[in-house]
């Protein structure tokens, strides 16, 4: 009887094959999280970087423009603000308030043309500019890593372990409605 | 997802074909080493045997400081020098900004000092990549054309482009240089000069060596540098055109960063056979345009520019 040997070696090879694609998924989604994990680290590399800044700045503006106090104390909490910010959103929503702070700080020091002449004002200027650069460049970086996990949690046949294995969605970094897309207009 | 190309694929691609290349620099040195000493001492087996393991082992050393050595000798080749963060701020912080977008380690910047608009980037892996840039694009480049060209090189850093483009230039680079200046001393009887002086016993198979190898060389030579040619295929470049695209989402700043370079008629002084293949746009003007069509090294400027408009749209 060749029937009971031939449906053996089907079953055998139909549940070897379907383990081998469970653990190359399950693989695929450990690597895509830890991708979106990584994107994220470098996202708040950047933010520290902008608000280790921030007391310069407002040192370098201040040394020219002393009567603006209330722009200084409205910047210096919007990074406290930010510093103290945990999660995907809270974070961003605290990251544009710095953002218009920032806009209004660069607005103020327009008016000082001796501050914009300054050598040290010129290289925190770049220092600035780069640093929102990079900011967007880690946001950019990080959502499409969560593009691809999150596509990949929520595709068959990943779709039908991610859940049980504790695989969740990811949030994307998205800058708040009113205040979108908002770099501090510097000029270089 | 059948047809689709991953960055996963183009890595892949390019280290199966590094691979390749190494084996075949191994085999079509070793091999023409071995034809000489055959020739020599063919009639003493041990003698012949022992030329070959230690052509084997020279060779291999040569392939390993290609790959662990061959950035640095590229750089040196080019008189690229560091720039430090102090040097230039603006274009440290553009490389950074590009390694951020592409999700690699900030890779160190060079600058070689020429007025000619170029670029190019080297290195075995993401971990020993280096971008350079010569000083004339340093000068002539708004902030947004420069991060559109960090951009494209920081592309075939994150294929890996980078590490066949190396080998290429170093492994083969290394033959083609060698065996003209072989031909060439042979062909103006210096060898055959220094031979009498070096080994008055054996001049006859001493001769017919020599003439093998001149034939095997001379019908190899212009192969290999084809094969640099055609390795730096227009697919690769615009590969790396969009790759740029997908990290500045900027692909205007592409568009006139490349019409800069490209209108630029400068010789760049360091390039020559070897290094060619590696910048963004041609280096040595003329000889580009005699060997434009199917083996020229970058597509004509006409059709990147159209590729990267199909992707805005």
């Amino acid at each position: 009887m060749p029937g009971v040997g031939a449906v053996l070696v089907v079953l055998v090879a139909a549940i070897g094959s379907a383990a081998l694609v469970a653990a190359l998924a399950y693989n695929r989604l450990v690597a895509l999280r830890l991708r979106t994990e990584n994107g994220w680290s470098s996202i708040d590399v950047q933010l520290k970087r902008r608000h280790d800044l921030i007391p310069n700045l407002v040192e370098t503006v201040k040394a020219f423009a002393r009567h603006e106090r209330e722009t200084f104390e409205a910047v210096t909490r919007a990074r406290q603000a930010a510093m103290a910010a945990s999660g995907v959103r809270a974070q961003a929503q605290a990251e544009a308030d710095i953002g218009a702070g920032l806009d209004r700080l660069l607005a103020v020091a327009e008016a000082y043309p001796d501050l914009q002449a300054s050598e040290a004002f010129g290289r925190l200027q770049e220092e600035l500019a780069s640093t929102e650069n990079k900011i967007a460049f880690a946001r950019q970086h990080y959502n499409d890593t969560v593009l691809q996990y999150n596509t990949a949690i929520q595709s068959f046949p990943t779709y039908l372990m991610a859940g049980g294995l504790g695989f969740e969605p990811r949030e994307f970094f998205e800058i708040q409605v009113a205040s979108e897309r908002h770099t501090p207009a510097v000029r270089l | 997802m059948a047809g689709v190309v991953t960055y996963h694929d183009l890595i892949a691609r390019n280290q199966r074909r590094s691979a390749l290349l190494v084996v075949a620099f191994l085999v079509l040195t070793n091999a023409t080493l071995a034809t000489m000493a055959m020739a020599l001492f063919g009639g003493n087996a041990q003698v012949s045997l022992g030329i070959v393991l230690v052509t084997v082992g020279m060779t291999s050393l040569v392939a390993a400081w290609g790959y662990y050595g061959g950035a640095e000798t590229i750089l040196k080749m080019s008189s690229a020098s560091l720039v430090a963060k102090n040097d230039d701020p603006e274009l440290y912080n553009v490389v950074e900004e590009m390694a951020i977008a592409a999700g690699l380690p900030n890779p160190p910047v060079y600058l070689i000092p020429d007025s000619a608009l170029n670029a190019f980037a080297t290195g075995r892996d993401p971990h020993d990549a280096r971008i350079v840039v010569t000083s004339g694009l340093r000068a002539a480049l708004s902030r947004d054309e420069l991060q559109s060209v960090v951009a494209h090189e920081m592309s075939h850093v994150r294929t890996n482009d980078t590490r066949l483009m190396m080998l290429l230039t170093i492994l083969v680079g290394l033959v083609v240089l060698v065996s003209d200046a072989y031909l060439h001393g042979a062909r103006w009887g210096m060898l055959w000069g220094m031979r009498g002086s070096r080994r008055k016993s054996d001049g006859g198979s001493l001769g017919a060596a020599m003439l093998m190898v001149s034939l095997i060389l001379a019908v190899v030579s212009p192969v290999l540098v084809r094969l640099i040619q055609m390795a730096a295929s227009r697919e690769r470049e615009y590969l790396a055109d969009a790759g740029a695209v997908e990290l500045t989402r900027n692909p205007e700043a592409l568009v006139s960063a490349l019409r800069k370079l490209s209108g630029d008629r400068e010789v760049l002084e360091v390039a020559n056979r070897a290094t060619a293949h590696l910048y963004i746009v041609p280096p040595i003007k003329g000889w580009e345009e005699r060997s434009k069509g199917l083996f020229a090294t970058h597509p004509e400027l006409a059709n990147r520019i159209e590729r990267i408009r199909t992707l805005a749209a």
